[in-house]
């Protein structure tokens, strides 16, 4: 603010806003009722109540998980390419043998608790073999429940 | 005392009285995250400030440099959680550069799409923020609302609402889904309307007027000297702009303007925020206009590694110049060092020439129309 060094045009400028400044308030005040009053600008959601309807987009990063036939066979190969490609070291494969001396998936083991949900090991995977699902509602009370183990038979292929 | 105070201060303090320090933050509701500011004052004036970073440090151009370049991509969102999509952009041209690979038309589309979007998203936040920094709560709703559409349309298209992780060297990875253009076609629509709601809400308002016009004024020098870049530039009257003085990605090609104010003060930052909103709209108009519906939308998919060399983009952000400097010591996936330029760093540092002489309420106003994001300055 210039402080000006005529005291008559200082007393203009203050009547000139004795009666802007109220106005200007009023203006803003009409956006506000305008708000108030009309049903389509409501954008709240009713969460809890809405969770039956409530999805997320399919790109939706969440929770990894494995992609599972019925019999539980997956595409693994436990090359461990998703092991390399995550940031934070939330993923674990660990590899064993079968009968016939091949490198197959023992545990693919997931600490939920240090993933980022980056979406890198999704991308990494040469086989198709994971993805990322669309739940949202992670939180636990249960700090186990956050290592978890997403094949469900070990050592197949 | 009083001699030492720089012309702009409002009242004169006849007698000298004991000086006194004083703790903003660094957990405090305006500080818009964990920053210190440590003030001296002489009674309910500012004489001098000096601001304290480093409480969320993570050291993240250290952790690069035990990352592959992909993984950087995902560690750039959380710089500047306002601006993540723009960060991916910054980071992916420099590998660009070093890879040596063009990006299809489509891919281009989509990065400007995508960059005026969370152009726009900021600059709602900064709206929001600096209302409800002068204590107008509604102001704050306001914004996050028409911000929430926007991030419904990024989570659509890349999974993620704030840390999109989206781009990746030679196009992005995946290509927008088809309701991609009508929702930002309806986006548009609705936020015309919206803004003059808005601008009749807050430009004129007689106390937003009164606390930010002849607050806080950084002239053309300082701007320059101190590193300033984007909108507290060009408030300060020097006509620069990233996407129009060294144009990346295909900003050459589109009809916008570059808005310039010449006070300096945080009216002018809000208003050139304001007028910047009405030229990421127009941007995304043309956009809408020529999106190419046929066309490879990513360059033929190559591993990420880049040849010995040194790689540097810099690009505008909806904070100012993000400049990324890639030093590639060895042909491989990893980094010898990556170095990022954030916007917020230079416009703190300036913070301290704004604020002597001004009262304690008005470094709130000042700390907001700068609209800095702490994660990004402690990186």
């Amino acid at each position: 603010m210039q402080e000006s060094s005529s005291f008559i045009p200082y007393i203009k400028r203050y009547l000139k806003r004795c009666i802007t400044g109220p106005w200007s308030l009023l203006c803003g005040l009409s956006v506000t009722f305008k708000y108030f009053i009309d049903p389509r600008r409501i954008v709240t959601e009713q969460y809890p109540e809405n969770r039956k309807t409530l999805k997320m987009h399919p790109r939706y990063r969440g929770r990894l998980e494995m992609i599972e036939d019925a019999d539980g066979n997956n595409h693994c190969t436990a090359c461990g390419m998703c092991e390399r490609a995550c940031p934070n070291a939330s993923i674990n494969v660990l590899s064993t043998k079968n009968i016939a001396g091949k490198k197959v998936l023992g545990r693919y083991v997931y600490h939920f608790a240090s993933c980022t949900q980056c979406g890198l090991c999704v991308e990494a995977c040469p086989f198709g073999a994971i993805r990322m699902n669309q739940d949202f509602e992670v939180a636990t009370t249960d700090p186990n429940t956050l290592e978890m183990i997403l094949n469900k038979k070990e050592g197949q292929g | 005392m009083t001699g030492m105070l720089p012309p702009g201060f409002r009242i004169q303090r006849e007698t000298n009285t004991e000086e006194f320090f004083i703790n903003m933050g660094p957990q405090h509701p305006s500080t818009h995250g964990a920053l210190r500011l440590a003030l001296r004052m002489d009674g309910e004036t500012i004489v001098e400030l000096v601001p304290h970073f480093g409480y969320i440090h993570r050291g993240m151009e250290k952790q690069a440099e035990s990352m592959s370049y992909l993984q950087y991509i995902a560690l750039s969102d959380r710089q500047d959680y306002l601006t993540a999509i723009q960060n991916n952009l910054g980071v992916v041209i420099a590998l660009e550069k070093g890879m040596n690979i063009g990006v299809p038309e489509k891919a281009e589309y989509i990065r400007v799409m995508l960059q005026e979007l969370g152009r726009i998203a900021s600059h709602l936040v900064f709206f929001a923020c600096f209302g409800g920094d002068l204590g107008g709560q509604t102001c704050l709703l306001y914004g996050f609302k028409e911000r929430e559409m926007i991030h419904d349309i990024l989570e659509e298209v890349t999974g993620s609402r704030l840390t999109t992780n989206f781009f990746r060297p030679g196009g992005s990875r995946y290509d927008v889904p088809d309701t991609f253009i009508p929702r930002v076609k309806a986006f548009l629509d609705h936020m015309d309307d919206t803004m003059k709601d808005y601008e009749r809400f807050l430009s004129k308002n007689i106390i937003v007027l009164e606390r930010s016009k002849g607050i806080g004024i950084l002239s053309k020098e300082d701007a320059i000297a101190y590193g300033c870049s984007g909108p507290v530039l060009r408030a300060s009257g020097v006509n620069f702009d990233v996407r129009r003085a060294n144009p990346y990605s295909i900003y050459d090609s589109f009809d916008f303007e570059v808005p310039v104010t010449y006070n300096g003060d945080c009216y002018d930052r809000y208003t050139v925020r304001i007028a910047e909103i009405h030229e990421s709209m127009k941007i995304l108009r043309q956009c809408i206009d020529r999106f190419p519906t046929e066309g490879p939308w990513r360059a033929k998919e190559k591993p990420v590694r880049l040849p010995v060399g040194r790689y540097y983009s810099e690009i505008e952000t909806a904070k100012g110049l993000y400049a990324t400097y890639v030093v590639a010591a060895t042909t491989g996936e990893k980094p010898y060092r990556i170095h990022t330029r954030g916007p917020s760093f230079p416009h703190i540092a300036a913070l301290n020439k704004m604020v002597q002489g001004h009262k304690i309420s008005d470094l709130v106003t000042i700390l907001a129309t700068l609209d800095p994001v702490i994660p990004e300055i402690d990186r």
